[in-house]
């Protein structure tokens, strides 16, 4: 089910403070993020994020067509593996 | 045979019908178009007069997206997805189911056919 309209959208208040500080001076450092579930507003867009993916932090810039997304929906948790071609083993 | 929304010419069918080979109209759609311009739904397709085809024809452009212009549209929020490099855009690119299926068994319709690997434990052994 999809979050009630009354709500919002869930954005982390101290991101979202952080993010707007950065905007104001123009900064774009990185923002470390563990909130992986704190969506993307405009106000984010143009800032570089550090998203924690369990591991690591993946570097996400954030444009337009991102808003409305999550922020990790950026940095996958997973590995994708797959077997090496016959070909290359010989 | 009446020709609506491009190259689409309907059979001798029902013309709700008929309007259902249209990409983008199903039944429910092709009831509601035909509600709107009062056309009888249990009319055969070629028994529609000029008028009664160019009112449907009139309305499936005005108030549908269907065909080429729906197809495009889709592959445009696919690409959107892939572009961007969230989620669901990595699973369109690998060819996996994207909204969170199992892919352990099963998910053949997006992984395409079998491919056995030595080895690999079959799902009976699993269990």
């Amino acid at each position: 089910m999809s979050r009630s309209l009354k709500k919002g959208p869930y954005v982390d208040e101290v991101l979202f403070e952080k993010a707007i500080k950065a905007r104001e001076t123009g900064s774009t450092m990185p923002i470390k993020v563990w909130n992986r579930s704190c969506t993307i507003v405009p106000e984010f867009v143009g800032q570089n994020f550090d998203v924690h993916n369990g591991k690591v932090f993946m570097r996400v810039y954030v444009t337009e067509d991102m808003v409305g997304h999550k922020l990790g929906e950026f940095a996958p948790t997973r590995n994708f593996r797959t077997h090496t071609s016959r070909q290359v083993r010989k | 045979m009446p020709r609506i929304a491009g190259v689409d010419v309907p059979n001798e069918k029902r013309i709700d019908i008929a309007l259902t080979r249209i990409y983008g109209i199903g039944l429910f759609r092709s009831r509601e178009i035909l509600a709107s311009t009062r056309i009888e739904p249990n009319l055969r397709a070629n028994k529609l007069t000029e008028d009664e085809v160019s009112r449907i024809a009139g309305i499936i452009e005005s108030d549908y997206v269907v065909e080429g212009q729906l197809r495009r549209q889709l592959q445009q929020n696919i690409a959107r997805l892939r572009d961007i490099r969230c989620y669901r855009g990595l699973r369109h690119i690998r060819g996996l189911p994207v909204r969170g299926q199992r892919t352990r068994t099963n998910a053949r319709t997006r992984k395409g056919p079998k491919k056995t690997v030595a080895g690999k434990k079959s799902v009976k052994e699993m269990r």
